[in-house]
């Protein structure tokens, strides 16, 4: 059987993927972030899953107004890194994982989420700027990624709540899949920023921290926070917390399983606009 | 009886949501043309022959032109979109989002790199922060523009 070995949680700020394609990583204003991921990139080598689920939001690439799905599952076999406007970044292709991803679908479909099956997208900074953080520039991703899309530009976006009870859906999907299969689960995004209006550039270290805390110790308690918290305290583009409680939800304590090791946390303001908080859980062996 | 929107009191924020989204449908389709090289292009060209292709009020014509983020929300658009007119004009987020505060790059640089906007006074209209709207413009891009 396909089981989940850890989870994986970092911002997707475009500016750190511009600084990794530039070679500005050595820079002052980029070498304490990077230094920060160090451990992780050992880490990645250490621990290489099988497969990757990659919780992450579209950023009107894949999916402009034409169709916004809530939550949609990548079930390609490959997909290709978007001209988000500035031209694709130069990294590899994303292999699929059809046969691991269409089981996924089926069975969390089965389980009450409405899943959108998507057999054709390209995937943008959202999806490949955690994978340039934890895997560096290699000639090709060190395994296949299945994209899994959470709608969080047209409000309202899922709450914090359904994102857990999916993320618990997604583990009994793994956990019914018949090859014996070390996946991780990644959820991207945040943490405190705003990106529009007189506002910008809100940063909130105490909500932060908190929240690192709260995922940690008590993930439940933390999916009850509501949208409008996650608004005046983290920012209006910080709601996409929300999409780190699903890669919780599908942990095994959740489901009476042990507590997760903390094998990594970090956290560092600024990245461009936004803080960068990043936290890699092991399941127990 | 009506929906709540708890989140109409939040200081200098738009929430995108179905009633935003439905006001700016064509602008923020027009912002996804130029994910295309050739739209850019035309784009760039005549930039009013080209807006003049979309079925936008004037208002967000004149937003785009003018390149007014605060005036393109307020008619509807979406920074995730709207950032598609600022890479055509190799603009980066940080330049994008600054120009909504009135506060210069250098200021608003300056201010990320101290830890950024505080909440504090900033969590819902009427409190003193500095996204307050009695407290607008921020910065000396904006005080220029008054003069």
């Amino acid at each position: 059987m396909a089981h989940i070995s850890a989870s994986v949680y970092t911002s997707h700020v475009p500016a750190i993927g511009a600084a990794i394609d530039l070679g500005k990583t050595g820079e002052a204003y980029w070498q304490p972030l990077f230094k920060g991921y160090e451990t992780s990139r050992q880490w990645m080598r250490d621990n290489q899953p099988d497969v990757i689920f990659l919780v992450y939001n579209d950023h009107a690439t894949a999916f402009s107004l034409e169709m916004i799905p809530t939550f949609a599952i990548g079930t390609a076999a490959d997909f290709q890194p978007a001209d988000e406007g500035w031209g694709p970044r130069p990294v590899p292709k994303v292999i699929g994982h059809p046969e691991l991803a269409s089981h996924i679908a089926q069975s969390v479909i089965q389980d009450d989420f409405d899943l959108t099956i998507v057999n054709k997208m390209d995937v943008d900074h959202g999806l490949t700027v955690p994978l340039s953080l934890m895997c560096g520039q290699p000639q090709a991703w060190p395994c296949p990624v299945i994209p899994f899309a959470v709608n969080v530009v047209q409000y309202p976006v899922p709450s914090g709540r359904r994102c857990f009870e999916l993320g618990k859906a997604i583990g009994r999907a793994i956990a019914s899949f018949d090859t014996p299969l070390n996946v991780q689960i990644w959820g991207t995004g945040g943490m405190s920023h705003q990106l529009q209006g007189p506002r910008a550039g809100l940063i909130n270290k105490e909500f932060d921290n908190m929240f690192l805390d709260r995922l940690i110790a008590d993930p439940a308690g933390l999916a009850q926070l509501p949208h409008i918290d996650y608004l005046r305290d983290a920012g209006s583009e910080g709601i996409e917390l929300v999409m780190w409680l699903v890669a919780r939800g599908a942990m095994a304590d959740i489901a009476g399983g042990g507590k997760p090791h903390v094998a990594h946390r970090f956290y560092h303001v600024p990245a461009s606009n936004t803080a960068v908080g990043h936290l890699i859980l092991e399941n127990q062996r | 009886m009506a929906l709540e929107k708890l989140y109409l009191d939040v200081p200098g924020t738009t929430i995108f949501d179905a009633e935003q989204s439905r006001k700016g449908y064509h602008l923020n389709q027009f912002c996804m043309s130029l994910m295309k090289a050739d739209n850019r292009v035309r784009f760039k060209a005549d930039e009013r022959a080209y807006l003049d292709e979309w079925p936008m009020t004037e208002e967000q014509k004149q937003a785009v032109l003018a390149r007014d983020l605060n005036r393109c929300i307020a008619a509807g658009g979406n920074i995730y979109f709207l950032a598609k007119i600022g890479a055509t004009d190799g603009k980066s987020f940080q330049q994008m989002a600054g120009s909504m505060t009135g506060m210069t790059e250098d200021e608003y640089r300056a201010m990320m790199l101290a830890g950024g906007r505080s909440a504090q006074g900033n969590r819902f209209v009427g409190e003193d922060g500095d996204a307050q709207a009695d407290r607008q413009p921020q910065g000396k891009a904006g005080q220029k523009g008054a003069n």
